[in-house]
């Protein structure tokens, strides 16, 4: 099963300071070692808010906002896709990526599968 | 990991915390026992150690809840049992005195530079010694999917449809093999490398044919060995980047793993390429074995046989609709396949692509010639293929013979109806058959 590893951006990030070389060099080494476990299948970081937009559909009413966007903390930073057996064995790779990259919050969330939309139940 | 001596569960529940260990078996213990097989030589007592190490995790973790980096701690206690069972060996060999007593820091160095080294070449290793080349092949995908990939000896019985005693009699003969032949930890030399990888990629491909075909029993089972492969050629990618040959064989198996899902009908009934619904199709696998094909191309070199079938796979990938197929690019990769690898298998495929590029009678040009080679008389496919050919340029009689010749060899039930049913539709078109 596919599940996917985000993690979140910090104020930092936002107000797109580049990361140090030992937080990059952290998340080299993160994605090294995802690799040699044989479980990442994709993964990819995105820049601040401030390139980016939102759109906002309201009653039908298309709203479109560019970035930056106020709740730094609320922003995604980056996502891996990990095939893995267990929510278990993904928690410990996101664990191991929170630990050497010093994100201070990861979700980890299962990826719908063509099979999970053939069944009704669950 | 199957024995558990401790029962009261303290901070976490108790079923929780098998969870979270087996998740951590699954996650740590390849690079755990690879670092101590580095440290003490042998899978045996690398496989203890590591297994003492879990063990004690159980024990302490039971009381003290479990810490915030788990893998850290897994890691460090078996560096402590490493270096314990290090000294005691020596003491035990009287060594550990005589070297204490002369040189204290010397001894303290060395035993630092043994326990502390790249993981990604302790990975590397442990691999290669798992897949040694004499062993045979089965030995060595029982040992790498349990050493590497931290199944258990009973899910790789299970995987093989074959006894767990059977398979644990498989594991301790080929550590018993590599113990006689004094095989130890290395990383092979420049010189040996290409076999010995060759000897990874084999079994590799051997555990992923052995889920993809799946010819017998349980499906589930046999999808799950699909999604080891795939786990070990990721990893060995990643330990050999640049080594063009491991790229083809990822790309390859994740291109034809891409398939798995259209592959059965509703029933369980297996469906043709050509017929699948390409929807189904797995992009992100897709994705990445499309990726590995340009990495390839971008170093350059000499393309190998897996290589080469990744790139025919390539063009099936690449077809949104089945009549959009590159049949000519698939021709010509095959005539180059039949060139560095030939096998009456890969020229019977060859056959079918010049069929389907340049018509049946350029098709059957390859394939008849094939009733000649040894053992190919009985392959059902071979008179599956003909058939289909000879039926498709007019000659239906013997298009007709050909398929009842199949159905008569064929395992299969399902494929036997179908045979006899085409061998039907010939005599339809040819009336004057009896």
């Amino acid at each position: 099963m596919r599940y996917m590893v985000m993690h979140y951006q910090t104020q930092d990030m936002e107000d797109g300071i580049r990361p140090s070389a030992e937080q990059q060099a952290a998340i080299g080494e993160y994605m090294q070692e995802a690799a040699m476990s044989g479980v990442l299948l994709a993964g990819e970081g995105v820049a601040s808010s401030s390139q980016g937009a939102r759109v906002e559909v309201n009653n039908g009413k298309v709203r479109v906002i560019d970035g930056p966007f106020a709740e730094a903390k609320e922003l995604i930073a980056g996502f891996a896709i990990l095939e893995v057996d267990s929510l278990a064995e993904a928690v410990e790779h996101a664990r191991k990526f929170a630990l050497l990259v010093g994100s201070e919050r990861v979700d980890v969330r299962r990826v719908v599968e063509f099979e999970d939309l053939q069944q009704e139940t669950q | 990991m199957t024995d558990h001596p401790e029962t009261s569960p303290r901070r976490q529940p108790e079923d929780e915390l098998d969870q979270q260990l087996a998740a951590l078996w699954r996650v740590e213990s390849a690079r755990v026992i690879a670092r101590l097989t580095r440290q003490v030589g042998d899978l045996d007592t690398a496989e203890e150690l590591a297994q003492d190490a879990f063990v004690a995790a159980v024990q302490k973790w039971r009381e003290d809840g479990v810490p915030d980096n788990p893998a850290a701690w897994l890691s460090t206690t078996a560096r402590y049992l490493a270096v314990d069972r290090i000294r005691r060996r020596d003491t035990q060999r009287g060594k550990y005195h005589l070297v204490a007593a002369s040189q204290p820091q010397a001894q303290e160095y060395d035993l630092d530079k043994i326990v502390d080294g790249d993981l990604a070449d302790d990975l590397l290793g442990l691999i290669f010694m798992a897949c040694h080349p004499i062993l045979s092949p089965d030995a060595r995908s029982a040992l790498t999917l349990k050493l590497v990939c931290g199944l258990s000896t009973d899910d790789v019985a299970r995987a093989f449809l074959t006894p767990a005693s059977t398979i644990a009699q498989r594991i301790v003969r080929a550590k018993r093999t590599l113990a006689a032949a004094k095989v130890r930890f290395e990383l092979p030399s420049e010189s040996e490398r290409p076999a010995r990888l060759d000897a990874v990629r084999e079994v590799i491909y051997l555990v992923f044919n052995e889920g993809y075909t799946a010819t017998s029993g349980d499906q589930w089972m046999r999808g799950d060995l699909c999604a080891e492969a795939l786990r070990l050629g990721r990893m060995l990618a990643a330990l050999t980047p640049s080594d063009t040959e491991t790229l083809g064989l990822l790309s390859l198996i994740e291109l034809q793993a891409s398939r798995l899902r259209a592959r059965t009908g509703p029933n369980g009934e297996p469906v043709l390429l050509l017929d699948q619904d390409r929807t189904r199709w797995d992009r992100l696998l897709i994705h990445r074995g499309l990726a590995n094909i340009d990495r390839i191309e971008r170093l350059g070199g000499t393309v190998g046989p897996y290589a080469l079938q990744a790139a025919i796979a390539a063009c099936h990938a690449r077809a949104t609709l089945a009549e959009d197929t590159d049949w000519e690019r698939i021709t010509a990769l095959y005539d180059g396949l039949v060139r560095i690898s030939p096998s009456p298998v890969v020229e019977l495929n060859r056959g079918v692509a010049t069929a389907q590029a340049f018509g049946p009678e350029a098709g059957l040009e390859i394939v008849l010639p094939l009733f000649d080679v040894a053992g190919m008389q009985d392959y059902h496919l071979l008179s599956a293929v003909a058939g289909d050919m000879l039926c498709r340029s007019g000659a239906h009689e013997q298009a007709r013979q050909h398929f009842l010749r199949a159905a008569e060899l064929t395992q299969n039930g399902v494929e036997r109806t179908t045979m006899q049913s085409r061998a039907a539709q010939c005599a339809a078109m040819h009336p004057t058959s009896p």
